[in-house]
């Protein structure tokens, strides 16, 4: 097991947080609190706001009310508050969304040259580390079509990683795969999360919940209906929607 | 019958030159223009989309020949004189730009939302966005239907002729009123439009086969 969050000030936090698609209620009064280090997985039933809730802490969608804190930033509209979220959060989407034009290495030298300014061979050197740490270097002058999904999210989670983040965030990055490359992805977040990465995945991988999260957040209806230890969520689950959710994943499984 | 020699082929040529370069300044123009308009048409500003939709109805609602007439005969009457291969070719820029700029319109559209949303999860802004991840994916597979138009744009030249300008067209009508070979001069001419054109077309047909088969 790995629970080697500290206890320190939250690095991320979201506080009586609203969000409305038009008329549709998507995130209700969402509060989470995230240490540095810490894992945390969430799941819920497909259109419950899984997605919308880690796409707003980057600032993909846009929240109504409520607060959202990373590293001590308040995201609000401004651009500046945005790229300093940015910044700090690295994401990893189901469907990779590599940029299929740029060899695998310039997908990975891309942002730190844009953002960071950093120089070419700074970032190729960077780029490498980080290929290599999701061991698939030998692919670094070959283009994302080239590569096996497994492969393919592999370099994505390179990508987000070259830009030195704080924190990750996963929206089913296995969902897309076949089954076979799944494992491959999950040891890469094993690794990463050994490592004491802070991380918010969306997954129904209930294996990896069980060896990597700290907590895992149940989501129902645009609310976090339940949160727990995973021993405790697995085992021993409160509320009669987590229950049944858990139910039909594990007859599935 | 007069007969064809070196003076009429030298004055075909001549034709041929400035055909050539009011296609290449209506396209490059057209081009810089319609990267704007492009930009315009996809931008988060309603106002911005609204103009730029307001400037491609409108070009590509009106015949080509009056966009020329209404340039050439509208800066004259601002006081301005210029010379008509100035007039011809902002209208052209202006025409190409419209056309140009709904096409790459299409191709920005085309390339999938989540291509942006990595470039923004990466804190790319705006400028690297399009010039680094969209454009070059949208530049691609619009190249098919910009080489349909610019084919299109040679062609169009010849109705520069209709204001006095003197293109390959024109060209081949005075030489062909000279010497009262029409059949023969026109041939020329065809043939000449036909080297330009048919590659250019075999080109973007291929392309979009490659396309097409690549997209399966
Ligand atoms: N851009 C949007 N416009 C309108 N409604 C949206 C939009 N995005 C999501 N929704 C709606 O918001 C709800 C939550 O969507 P979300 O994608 O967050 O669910 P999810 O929990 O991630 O589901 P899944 O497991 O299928 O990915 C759904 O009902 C969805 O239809
Ligand atoms: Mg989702």
């Amino acid at each position: 097991m790995l629970h080697a969050a500290d206890t320190q000030s939250p690095l991320l936090s979201m506080e009586a947080v609203d969000k409305w698609y038009g008329a549709f209620h998507a995130l209700k009064n969402i509060n989470l609190t995230v240490r540095k280090g810490e894992k945390i997985v969430l799941c819920g039933p497909s259109g419950s706001g899984k997605s919308t809730l880690i796409r707003c802490i980057n600032a993909l969608e846009k929240i109504e009310k409520g607060t959202i804190m990373v590293e001590g930033t308040k995201l609000d509209d401004s651009g500046k508050s945005i790229d300093a979220v940015r910044r700090e959060v690295g994401m990893v989407f189901q469907s990779f969304n590599l940029f299929p034009h740029m060899t695998i290495l310039e997908n990975c030298t891309l942002a730190p040259m844009r953002v960071r300014g950093t120089g070419k061979a700074e970032a190729e050197k960077i780029a490498r580390k980080y290929l290599e740490r999701v061991r698939i270097l030998d692919q670094a002058d070959k283009f994302p079509a080239q590569l096996s999904g497994g492969q393919q999210q592999r370099v994505a989670i390179a990508r987000a990683l070259c830009m030195e983040p704080k924190a990750m965030l996963f929206d089913e990055p296995t969902s897309a795969l076949d089954p076979e490359m799944v494992k491959e992805v999950l040891d890469t977040m094993i690794g990463l999360a050994r490592d004491g990465m802070t991380m918010i995945c969306v997954t129904h991988e209930m294996g990896f919940a069980r060896q990597v999260a700290d907590r895992v957040i149940f989501m129902a209806s645009g609310e976090i209906i339940e949160e727990a230890p995973p021993e405790t969520f697995f085992r021993n689950p409160s509320h009669p929607r987590t229950q049944a959710f858990l139910g039909e994943i594990l007859a599935h499984h | 019958m007069g007969a064809i020699g070196q003076n009429e082929i030298l004055f075909l040529a001549q034709g041929l030159k400035w055909t050539l370069l009011l296609s290449i300044i209506g396209f490059v123009g057209g081009g810089v223009f319609g990267l704007g308009i492009a930009l315009a048409r996809t931008s988060e500003r309603s106002a911005l989309r609204k103009t730029a939709a307001g400037y491609i109805s409108v070009f590509q609602g009106t015949p080509l020949l009056m966009q020329l007439f209404v340039v050439y005969y509208g800066i004259a009457l601002l006081g301005v004189s210029i010379e008509a291969w100035m007039a011809v070719a902002i209208a052209f820029t202006l025409h190409a730009s419209a056309f140009l700029g709904e096409i790459w319109r299409g191709g920005i559209q085309a390339i999938p939302k989540g291509q942006t949303e990595a470039a923004n999860a990466l804190g790319l802004h705006y400028l690297s966005r399009m010039k680094d991840v969209v454009l070059p994916q949208a530049f691609k597979v619009s190249l098919p239907a910009t080489i349909g138009f610019l084919v299109q744009l040679i062609k169009g030249t010849s109705l520069a002729a209709i204001v006095g300008f003197i293109e390959l067209a024109r060209a081949g009508q005075i030489v062909s009123n000279q010497t009262y070979r029409p059949l023969l001069i026109f041939g020329i001419v065809g043939a000449i439009y036909f080297t330009i054109c048919w590659p250019l077309s075999l080109y973007g047909a291929r392309l979009e086969n490659r396309m097409a088969k690549a997209a399966r």
